[in-house]
């Protein structure tokens, strides 16, 4: 890498700091199918070429451009009611975002804030909080889902806070944890002994301590809420038509699956499978560089 | 003997008088701290039934094993027990102030502002995530409801004191940016930023080599004269204790064994364990092939013999020593011992016990 002269004395080059994001192993194809993916979801009303939630029944299943029968009018094709495959893909990356994001988000606040109370007072309030824990990792998460959103009835909001209900457990868990071990640290101590409070205690010095473990889950988190905001939208709980959701243009398009009308699946599909799997393979790359014990500090 | 009786005796209406005239900063009365196992099944008597004193500007040594209640005296003054332990008896007096029945909410006032507390491992004490300056201005903020930058100034002042050079730019930085000689200094000056009238040391050097060691050590008593702090010292060094204190406390098994000024007990210990204890220090010219070490094992705190708690290991034990434990017997000067030896009670037994020997 050095590009200095012979006559220079060799210098062991330090790792800079930038060197977090630019060193061996970032995860460019994931970032950058994420990077798209809210690209289209922040720019959808520019990108669309068509509206989303309205077809013409004249032009109904047709295929692809590339395909025989196919324009490229509408490039990816049309559904059942005429509607734009492509336009509807672009705004659905918006609903899988918003939702995607906005649930974790909501499970990670809710999770951290139990999991730090639970960890650092113990006792009851350890027990009360653990407990409730356990019950609710023992119910199928997304039967649970299903149940709560035929309670409250689908809306965008609703699924927000249906997932973020569902998925908190797993936050309040592994921070619990990391808090337990925290505690103990010297420098909790040290505060203990300088007078701070129990409250500011969390806050200042927990809080901060187990936030990178609480991104790295959120990471992990995403994809699997963005199947499950997919699955409820599939089944007729999640997003309520006509807005596009790829869950629900899945759902909408199966039956045409065995006539050959093939779009209406497969590019929503390969939309949920990109987001995800990318969502993982950066929240992997994220647990090894935040992990404390295999962080340089 | 019957000097000592004498000594005791005429040191009564001496005692009576002190108190009045001049209180000691904070005075330990009969003061006990238990564990008790979940099912209650165990007590442990970590701390039983201490006394002592301290007056400001003094350094107070306080030795003993591991396991001898030192640290658990420590966190019982600042009340951070934790949840198993709790104080059982007795009265923790701050400027006449019983610190013992004070709620919760006031105790947080003492405690860094009144009270401040060095812990043991520099390396672990610093939060990693936040700056050294933020470090040394949180208690400010929190005890004085400082501003941001006004404490960040008086951070940088602590940060000169503790004699660490371009303060300006240190403040700004990480922990791990430090040595850890440097680290426990910035711990030295957390625990002075709102100027204490206490300082417990816990085992403050025991992670630093030796020269750093030294180097602390001097700039603990340079600080103390400053500010006429008075200073708990806990170790198991006696060489530091000889260095540091003018008070000494010994310590075993929960109890105080033998307590008064440091020079009166170096050179005449009157417990068997502080005996041993000083025995067993290399000497510079020291021509011994082994160190002498006290045989036995420290006791199980749960388990503790009837009678005096050293018996089964000290070298003049004898019968009454396994009947009944031994009162704090007063051998003038402030020397105070646990040790039917001293008391003059038992002069007959003890001059039975010095025919043994």
């Amino acid at each position: 890498m050095s590009t200095t002269t012979s006559t220079d004395l060799p210098v062991a080059e330090l790792p800079a700091r930038a060197g977090l994001f630019w060193s061996t192993g970032f995860p460019i194809i994931p970032v950058a199918i994420i990077g798209v993916i809210l690209f289209m979801a922040i720019f959808a009303d520019v990108l669309a070429p068509h509206n989303p939630e309205v077809g013409s029944l004249a032009a109904r299943f047709r295929p692809p451009f590339w395909q025989t029968g196919g324009t490229t009018k509408y490039l990816l094709g049309t559904d059942q009611l005429g509607r734009d495959v492509l336009s509807r893909l672009i705004f659905g990356a918006r609903v899988s975002i918003v939702v995607g994001f906005t649930a974790v988000i909501f499970a990670g606040v809710v999770g951290t804030t139990l999991g730090i109370v639970a960890g650092y007072l113990g006792g009851w309030v350890d027990q009360v909080i653990m407990r409730i824990t356990d019950a609710w990792l023992a119910l199928p998460a997304l039967t649970f889902a299903i149940f709560l959103a035929a309670i409250v009835g689908p809306s965008e909001m609703n699924i927000v806070i249906i997932l973020g209900l569902v998925y908190w457990t797993r936050y309040a868990r592994i921070v619990r944890g990391e808090v337990l071990s925290l505690k103990e640290r010297e420098f909790v101590r040290l505060a203990v002994v300088a007078g701070c409070s129990k409250w500011s205690i969390m806050r200042r010095h927990i809080l901060p301590n187990v936030a990178n473990s609480a991104v790295v889950l959120a990471s992990l988190m995403l994809g699997v809420v963005i199947v499950a905001e997919a699955s409820l939208s599939f089944l007729g709980v999640g997003v309520p038509p006509p807005k596009p959701a790829w869950g629900l243009m899945l759902s909408d398009g199966k039956q045409g699956l065995m006539v050959g009308y093939w779009w209406l699946t497969v590019l929503p599909g390969c939309c949920i499978m990109l987001m995800v799997l990318s969502a993982n393979l950066l929240g992997d790359w994220l647990r090894v560089k935040l992990d404390p014990q295999l962080r340089q500090l | 003997m019957s000097n000592s009786i004498l000594n005791s005796a005429s040191s009564e209406p001496w005692r009576q008088t002190i108190p009045a005239l001049h209180r000691p900063l904070l005075e330990l009365r009969n003061l006990s701290t238990q564990y008790v196992s979940a099912r209650g099944t165990r007590v442990i008597r970590a701390v039983d039934d201490v006394s002592l004193s301290i007056n400001t500007g003094e350094t107070l040594g306080i030795v003993g094993e591991s396991g001898s209640g030192k640290s658990t005296l420590a966190l019982t003054i600042l009340r951070v027990l934790p949840k198993a332990a709790r104080i059982v008896a007795g009265q923790m007096l701050l400027d006449g102030e019983d610190l013992v029945r004070k709620p919760e909410a006031e105790m947080r006032h003492v405690r860094g502002k009144r009270i401040a507390m060095i812990l043991q491992d520099p390396m672990a004490s610093l939060n990693p995530l936040f700056t050294i300056g933020d470090q040394i201005a949180e208690p400010i903020r929190v005890h004085e409801g400082a501003r941001r930058g006004a404490a960040w100034r008086r951070a940088i002042e602590l940060v000169k004191k503790v004699r660490i050079p371009s303060a300006d730019t240190r403040v700004g930085q990480y922990p791990h940016e430090m040595s850890g000689g440097m680290r426990q200094r910035i711990v030295g000056a957390i625990a002075m930023s709102c100027e204490p009238r206490l300082l417990i040391a816990d085992e403050p050097t025991t992670s630093l080599d030796l020269t750093i060691q030294a180097q602390y050590l001097a700039l603990l008593r340079d600080i103390q004269r400053e500010h006429g702090l008075a200073l708990i010292f806990i170790t198991h060094n006696l060489g530091i204790v000889a260095k540091m204190c003018n008070q000494l406390a010994v310590m075993y098994a929960g109890r105080v064994v033998e307590s008064g000024p440091v020079s009166r007990i170096f050179n005449a210990p009157a417990h068997p364990y502080t005996k041993a204890l000083l025995n067993s220090i290399p000497r510079m010219g020291d021509n011994r092939q082994r160190l002498t070490a006290i045989d036995g094992q420290p006791p199980d705190l749960s388990r503790l013999p009837r009678g005096c708690a050293f018996a089964p290991r000290c070298p003049s034990v004898f019968d009454y020593c396994r009947v009944e434990a031994p009162p704090a017997t007063d051998l003038g000067h402030g020397q105070t011992a646990r040790c039917w030896l001293t008391t003059p009670s038992t002069a007959g037994a003890a001059a039975c016990a010095g025919s043994v020997s």
